[in-house]
C-alpha cells in the first residue's frame, strides 16, 4: 500500500495508478476536490529523471513533492574504492553539462588535501576551462528554459553556440563531454595556439549571437508573462534553504565563491558579481545572460594574461609523468606505476573545497586516512540543494508554471542523484 | 577569526566543545551529541558569527567501536565569508541525533540523505524518508560493511 490517507476515501483511478511499489506518498487529509498528479521521471521538462508528485486543486499547485534517486550511481561509494586519480573520470558524469569545471573542482580539493601548488599557467588554463563550461552550461539552461515555455528557436541557437565550445574541448583534450582534463597537480595537456584561435573566434561572434537570443526572449511578451513572478523565492528563504549560484544571486544575495572565497587566479581578474532582487524565474534568466557576458570578459582577460611555463607541478611522487617519458625512461615508469597502483600519499586529515560551478557551489569534502584512497568523499552537489526549494517555489503556482520553474532552477540530475 | 569562534563557543557552552582541529585552514569543532541543536542555534543567532547557511551536512562511517559514525555540519557565514565545520560522534547502538531542520530549513534533504546512506536517525525531522534508495530497501549503502558491488537480490526487479 503506497498512498495512505487518514479517512481512506474511495480511491479514484489516478490514485490507484500511482500505487506501485516505487511510490510512497503520505497524504494527511482527504483529497476532496484535489488530485495528485505524477510528473516524471520520464518527462521532457524535468531535464532528466526528476520526478515530482504534484497535488492540484484545479490548475493550482497545492503541494509538490520531488523524488530523487533515479540516477543514483553511488559515486561516493565508488570514490572510497578508487584512488584519487581514478575518480577524475567519474566527476565528468556529475554535472554533465559542465564537465571541466567538475574536474577542476575535484582536483582543487585533492590538491588542498595534499597541500600542493600548481603552476600559474595551469591555473589560468583552469580558469579558461571553468568559464567556458559556465557559458556552455548557461547556454543550455537559457535555451531549454525557453523551450520549456514554448520558444523552441532559442534552444537551437544556444546549442549552436555551445557546439563551438565543445569543439574547443575536443581540440583541448580529445573529448567533447567526458573531458577528464585535469590531473592532480596539473593538466592532461597544454593549451595550444589552436585553442586560443578558436576561443578568440568564438568570443568575437558570441556577443552578437547572444544578442540575437536576447532579442528573441528578453522583451518577448509571451516569455516575460510566462516567467515573471513565477517560482519566487525570497532572500530569507533562499539563504535558509542553502541555495547557491544563480538562484541565490537572483534573490539578492551577492555570494560568488570566485570573489568571496577565491580559488585559482580569480583575484587577479576583473569581473562583476551580478545580483538581481526579483527572485523569480525571469530574474534567473536575466542573471544567466548577464553572467555569460561576465564570463566572456573573464575569458578575454585570462587569454591575455595566460603566462608561459609548465602546466604540471614539479612533484614526481604525486604528478603523473608524461606518457612518452613513461614508455622510454625507467624513473618515470616507476613513478607512473607507483602513482597508478598505490595512489598519491595524502596526509591524514579532512578538507572541504568548494568552487562556483555554473549551478552553484560544487564542493568536495574529503576525509583521508593517509592511504591512496579517500576514506570518505562527500560531493556537495548544487543541483540537489537547489531542487530542495521546489516545494517552496511551486506552492500556489499554476501547473504550467512548473516547467518554467524547473527550467529556471536548471537542475542536472547526474549531479543531484550522484 | 578561528580563535574568536572557539573563544565564543567556550564561553557560551563550556562543556559542549569536545575538541578543535585545524587542518589546511579548515576549522573543525567537535560538539557533544546532545548539545548540537543548542550550539547551532547560537552560531546562527549570534550577531558576530552569523552562520546563516548550512552548506553541507553528511555522515562518515569511521568503523570503530566507540563513536562509529560522525555527522559533519558544514556551515557558512555570509557576513564573514567563512566556513565552519562541526563534527558530532554518534555511537552505533544508539544512532540517533537531534535534527537541525528547525535551525536551517535547508538541512532537511541533507539529513534525509544521511539517514538513507548511514541509517542515522534524526530526531525531530519533519519528513525522514529515504533520499535516493527505495523506501523498502533494508541496507544503508555508505556504511563500510556494505560491499561496493552491492548485495544481490536486495532490490526487487519490476514485474514483467
Amino acid at each position: 500500500m503506497a498512498i495512505r490517507t487518514l479517512e481512506e476515501p474511495k480511491k479514484s483511478q489516478i490514485l490507484t495508478a500511482l500505487e506501485d511499489q516505487d511510490t510512497t506518498v503520505t497524504i494527511d487529509d482527504s483529497l476532496e476536490n484535489e488530485m495528485v498528479l505524477n510528473m516524471g521521471p520520464q518527462h521532457p521538462a524535468t531535464h532528466g529523471v526528476l520526478r515530482l508528485l504534484v497535488r492540484l486543486n484545479g490548475e493550482i499547485v497545492m503541494a509538490c513533492v520531488p523524488e530523487l534517486g533515479y540516477l543514483h550511481r553511488g559515486y561516493e561509494k565508488i570514490a572510497e574504492g578508487s584512488t584519487y586519480h581514478e575518480f577524475i573520470p567519474h566527476t565528468d558524469r556529475l554535472d554533465y553539462l559542465s564537465p571541466i569545471s567538475n574536474n577542476v573542482g575535484y582536483v582543487l580539493a585533492v590538491e588542498k588535501l595534499l597541500g600542493m601548488e600548481v603552476p600559474a599557467r595551469a591555473q589560468y588554463i583552469r580558469v579558461l576551462c571553468c568559464e567556458m563550461s559556465r557559458i556552455a552550461s548557461h547556454l543550455v539552461a537559457v535555451g531549454s528554459m525557453g523551450m520549456d515555455v514554448g520558444a523552441l528557436t532559442v534552444l537551437l541557437w544556444t546549442f549552436r553556440e555551445r557546439e563551438k565550445i565543445l569543439d574547443i574541448y575536443d581540440v583541448l583534450c580529445g573529448a567533447r563531454f567526458t573531458t577528464s582534463y585535469t590531473r592532480i597537480g596539473g593538466l592532461q595537456q597544454d593549451w595550444t595556439a589552436q585553442c586560443t584561435a578558436m576561443l578568440t573566434r568564438f568570443l568575437d561572434e558570441f556577443k552578437e549571437d547572444l544578442g540575437e537570443v536576447e532579442k528573441l526572449l528578453s522583451h518577448n511578451r509571451i516569455f516575460v508573462d510566462r516567467c515573471e513572478n513565477v517560482g519566487y523565492i525570497s532572500r530569507e528563504n533562499a539563504i535558509a534553504m542553502g541555495m547557491t549560484g544563480p538562484i541565490l544571486r537572483a534573490s539578492g544575495v551577492a555570494r560568488d565563491l570566485r570573489q568571496d572565497n577565491p580559488y585559482l587566479v580569480y583575484p587577479e581578474l576583473d569581473f562583476n558579481v551580478i545580483t538581481l532582487t526579483e527572485g523569480d524565474a525571469l530574474a534567473r534568466f536575466y542573471l544567466r545572460i548577464a553572467e555569460m557576458k561576465e564570463s566572456a570578459k573573464l575569458l578575454r582577460q585570462a587569454l591575455q594574461k595566460l603566462p608561459q611555463g609548465p602546466v604540471n607541478a614539479n612533484e614526481a611522487r604525486r604528478v603523473l609523468p608524461r606518457k612518452e617519458r613513461v614508455y622510454t625512461k625507467m624513473e618515470e615508469l616507476i613513478q607512473d606505476f607507483m602513482i597508478v597502483n598505490m595512489g598519491v600519499d595524502p596526509p591524514v586529515g579532512e578538507i572541504y573545497q568548494g568552487i562556483e560551478s555554473s549551478k552553484g557551489e560544487l564542493g568536495f569534502y574529503i576525509v583521508s586516512d593517509g592511504t591512496g584512497h579517500p576514506w570518505r568523499m562527500k560531493i556537495r552537489a548544487p543541483s540537489m540543494v537547489n531542487l530542495s526549494a521546489i516545494p517552496i517555489m511551486c506552492k500556489g503556482a499554476m501547473i504550467s508554471d512548473i516547467v518554467a520553474i524547473i527550467g529556471s532552477i536548471d537542475p542536472v540530475m547526474g549531479e543531484a542523484d550522484k | 577569526m578561528n580563535e574568536r569562534i572557539i573563544e565564543k563557543l567556550r564561553g557560551q557552552f563550556p562543556s559542549s566543545l569536545e575538541g578543535t582541529n585545524e587542518f589546511r585552514g579548515d576549522l573543525t569543532l567537535q560538539i557533544k551529541r546532545d548539545d548540537i541543536v543548542r550550539v547551532c542555534e547560537f552560531l546562527k543567532a549570534d550577531a558576530e558569527l552569523a552562520f546563516d547557511m548550512v552548506i553541507d551536512l553528511c555522515g562518515v562511517d569511521m568503523y570503530r567501536p566507540e563513536g562509529r559514525y560522525e555527522v559533519i555540519y558544514n556551515l557558512y557565514s555570509l557576513k564573514n565569508k567563512k566556513y565552519l565545520r562541526l563534527k558530532v560522534l554518534v555511537d552505533e547502538d544508539n544512532a540517533v541525533i537531534d535534527s537541525v531542520t528547525g535551525v536551517w530549513a535547508g538541512a532537511n534533504w541533507h539529513e534525509r540523505e544521511t539517514y538513507d546512506m548511514f541509517g542515522l536517525k534524526f530526531a525531530g525531522h519533519p519528513d525522514l524518508r529515504r533520499m535516493y534508495m527505495p523506501e523498502e530497501y533494508e541496507y544503508h549503502p555508505l556504511r563500510k560493511d556494505f560491499p561496493t558491488m552491492g548485495i544481490p537480490d536486495s532490490i526487487p526487479l519490476p514485474r514483467r
